[in-house]
């Protein structure tokens, strides 16, 4: 009976405040992206002409992310019925555009105008019990390009 | 040092190739940041003690990839690689591999 009660106020907590965590780093993703717009990322291997001298400079940006208790839940039960686990999409989605943000915002402050080159890797950082999936790590990285001041 | 995922630097031409340089870096995460880990478990969220941890270890990895290219007498790694393993529950490898070369202006 104890163990019911823990087990169904785990849920209820994951539910509450993962909505909430997802909810705000949405926002806070969406409103991040509309401010650093204006400098684009490129998975091209080549960068476009770039008619003046400029430097290139390696940039990065990760991110840890973790999927609350309900979330897990929900995923046991995806895991019987197969299809769509939308509880982990959006959290590798989430994860991959606040990369993509920390390494604009690096870029960004040193004065790049594109970077290019852009790659990913994805890795399972923490395991939860029973071996499921508890957090994720993405790394973003690419090249920046940043015009030389005309001497 | 100049450190690119690219293979062909705008403006620079590679003058000679040295070769493989890579640098590796493997850290466990202490008791303390395992259990705010935990309880991030329930509610979800971003592990910022994680992101750090990570941070640190994958520039200790490219600390060494340098290190290791000076020491052959390139100036330039070319095509930087990332990859990350979880090799045991508590502990993660960082790993970065490139090209050494040696670089010089177009002029």
């Amino acid at each position: 009976m104890i163990d019911l009660i823990i087990f169904l106020s785990l849920l209820a907590l994951g539910y509450g405040f993962g909505r909430y965590a997802e909810q705000k780093h949405y926002r806070s993703i969406i409103k991040r992206e509309k401010l650093l717009s204006s400098l684009p990322v490129i998975a091209a291997k080549t960068p476009p002409n770039v008619s003046q001298k400029a430097d290139s400079i390696l940039v990065s940006g990760n991110v840890v992310i973790s999927v609350d208790y309900f979330k897990r839940f929900i995923s046991v039960l995806r895991n019987l019925v197969g299809g769509r686990v939308t509880s982990y999409e959006t959290l590798l989605d989430r994860a991959r555009r606040e990369a993509i943000l920390r390494m604009k915002a690096q870029a960004k402050g040193m004065g790049a105008k594109l970077i290019f080159n852009t790659r990913f890797e994805t890795a399972r950082v923490f395991q939860g019990s029973r071996n499921q999936v508890g957090s994720v790590e993405v790394l973003a990285y690419g090249t920046a390009i940043i015009p030389q001041a005309k001497t | 040092m100049l450190l690119t995922n690219i293979e062909i630097v705008p403006g620079k031409r590679i003058t000679k190739h040295l070769g493989l340089v890579q640098g590796s870096s493997v850290r466990a995460k202490h008791v303390g940041r395992d259990l705010m880990a935990g309880l991030k478990n329930i509610f979800g969220g971003e592990l910022k003690g994680y992101t750090e941890l990570l941070q640190e270890s994958r520039e200790e990895a490219i600390d060494r990839m340098t290190e290791q290219a000076t020491a052959i007498g390139a100036n330039a790694v070319l095509n930087v690689r990332f990859s990350t393993s979880s090799i045991t529950a508590g502990a993660a490898e960082l790993f970065a591999y490139g090209t050494a070369v040696v670089l010089e202006d177009m002029s």
